[in-house]
């Protein structure tokens, strides 16, 4: 069966140039950076180099600034944590937004055991911060704010200028975590005016197992892993060479490709959603309406539950991902591993309607015939569902 | 669980996709509407019940794949059982008829078995204030 894919808010496949260019580093090319008296080490470092100019080119970055991380989950801990160490002199408050990832979300909750305390900044229905709360909840004792560009769940894009703006003014260090932006559409940190931001080279067609933190000159963070001072100290442990010259070609190429691929997203995009519309009853779209990732469509339907419609969705080969409190976290352990979707519920859908959400993110391959075939198939499911629920 | 890729094994799919028993009834002899308020999920289940033998059974449900697919499968047990046996029906049975659910997902089958317990005192209070 065929398989269309549109799922790239989760992951995206590695771009076959991107491979291409990565392999030698697996075997000739084989060196550890470290390792400079000799020809191995000497191109292993050029190499590294190399990749470290391409990602800050891509995000109009010095390459002194970029730190090669594991992904954007390590960026994120080494960003929250390492600035929070560092900073615990000057104070222990950390203002985060109600739809930050988990990754930023449970790194400042840890750093409770350290004395430190979070404030959550509320969005509105759109999924927008309320600058009015942030500025409200900054303290004397505020280090930092973390604010995610893009969210994955409603495609949302955040005011990161005004955030920005606001923490400067305050002198607070400010991070944004961007693996929904980087390599998508267009970011530039001295334009956002942010001190620390997070990327992954999965989210735009580089390898998974890569990642980086833009960390504005001067800034210190203490480092999570201590070791043999790779990463000038930042971040110990020998490089992932094939993944840093992995992300290196793909922050090339995307920056390259860029304008013709958001091109190609909006307009399938609008296709979607205008199909959508037309097609399903009682469908409620979440997120902004143009502030919002170019390939971006998230949505409830009412009674119709989300895993179930992921299932019948999968059952005619198309991959896509729910909030719906049902699918979350399956892998878990115990039943409380289970929660409707904070995103969801930021934004003020009821719990109870979460079930029924639906994000549809799309990719620079997804074509018009795969888009058609969706909404094709996809309000027969939603009826066959509607049909044994027992509210009509 | 036989299926090892997706998260349920091969009869959950099954029965999700192809429901047994789905549908509603006129003037159930027991009915049963039951909530899981944490994940919204609704069951409701209609009794057909002569001579306190289980003649039929018919559910609606609102939910994921477990909830839908220990909605089917308790219908199925159901049929042909006494009240006395069919209140012997545990979750755990419907999961194991089922070759088990994720740990996540037990209390879809604990919606199946209030369903059926709600159903049956439906039943026998409607009963009791016939005799």
């Amino acid at each position: 069966m065929r398989k269309i894919f549109f799922d790239h808010i989760s992951t995206t496949p590695t771009d076959p140039r991107v491979v291409e260019e990565m392999l030698p580093y697996f075997t000739s090319q084989f060196g550890n950076p470290s390792s400079l008296f000799y020809e191995h080490g000497q191109q292993a470092a050029k190499a590294l180099e190399e990749a470290r100019a391409k990602v800050a080119g891509l995000i109009g970055a010095e390459a002194q600034n970029i730190i090669f991380t594991s992904g954007a989950t390590e960026a994120n801990n080494m960003a929250i944590k390492g600035i929070a160490w560092a900073n615990e002199d000057k104070g222990r408050h950390i203002i985060l937004s109600d739809i930050e990832h988990f990754s930023v979300l449970f790194a400042a909750q840890a750093l409770s055991r350290w004395g430190f305390e979070i404030t959550r900044v509320p969005v509105d229905s759109y999924g927008i911060i309320d600058l009015g709360a942030l500025k409200a909840s900054i303290r004397a004792d505020t280090i930092l704010i973390s604010i995610m560009h893009a969210n994955n769940e409603i495609g949302t894009i955040e005011p990161i200028v005004e955030i920005a703006n606001i923490a400067r003014e305050k002198g607070i260090l400010f991070h944004a975590d961007a693996v929904g932006t980087v390599g998508i559409i267009p970011v530039n940190v001295g334009e956002l005016g942010v001190d620390a931001l997070t990327l992954a080279g999965h989210s735009f067609y580089g390898p998974k197992g890569i990642g980086a933190l833009y960390l504005k000159q001067g800034i210190r963070i203490d480092p999570l892993l201590q070791g043999g001072f790779q990463e000038a100290g930042y971040r110990s442990g020998t490089e992932n060479l094939p993944g840093t010259v992995g992300l290196g070609v793909v922050a090339q190429i995307a920056k390259e490709e860029m304008p013709s691929r958001i091109e190609h997203l909006l307009i399938l995009r609008d296709l979607l959603w205008r199909g959508l519309s037309q097609r399903i009853q009682d469908i409620h779209f979440t997120g902004h309406p143009t502030q919002r990732l170019p390939g971006h469509v998230s949505f409830w339907v009412e009674n119709a539950e989300g895993e179930s419609l992921l299932l019948h969705l999968a059952f005619k080969g198309i991959e896509l991902a729910s909030g719906s409190a049902c699918s979350s976290n399956i892998r878990g352990r115990t039943e409380e591993d289970l929660a409707a979707s904070q995103v969801l519920t930021a934004i003020g859908v009821p719990s109870h309607i979460c079930t029924g959400s639906l994000t549809i993110s799309l990719g620079k391959d997804n074509n018009r015939e795969e888009v058609e075939y969706f909404l094709e198939v996809f309000p027969g499911i939603v009826e066959r569902l509607r049909a044994m629920s027992p509210w009509k | 669980m036989t299926n090892k890729l997706g998260p349920y094994s091969d009869k959950v799919m099954d029965h999700f996709m192809n429901p047994r028993n789905m549908g509603e009834m006129e003037d159930p002899d027991g009915l049963g509407e039951v909530g899981n308020p944490v994940c919204g999920d609704v069951m409701r289940l209609y009794l057909r019940i002569k001579d306190g033998i289980i003649l039929d059974a018919k559910f609606k449900t609102f939910g994921c794949g477990a909830a839908i697919a220990t909605s089917s499968m308790v219908t199925e047990m159901l049929k042909g059982k006494t009240i006395e046996e069919a209140k012997k029906i545990t979750n755990q049975a419907v999961a194991e008829a089922l070759d088990g659910l994720p740990p996540v997902k037990m209390h879809c089958s604990v919606l199946a078995e209030e369903g059926l317990e709600a159903a049956i005192s439906d039943y026998e209070r409607k009963k009791g204030q016939i005799s």
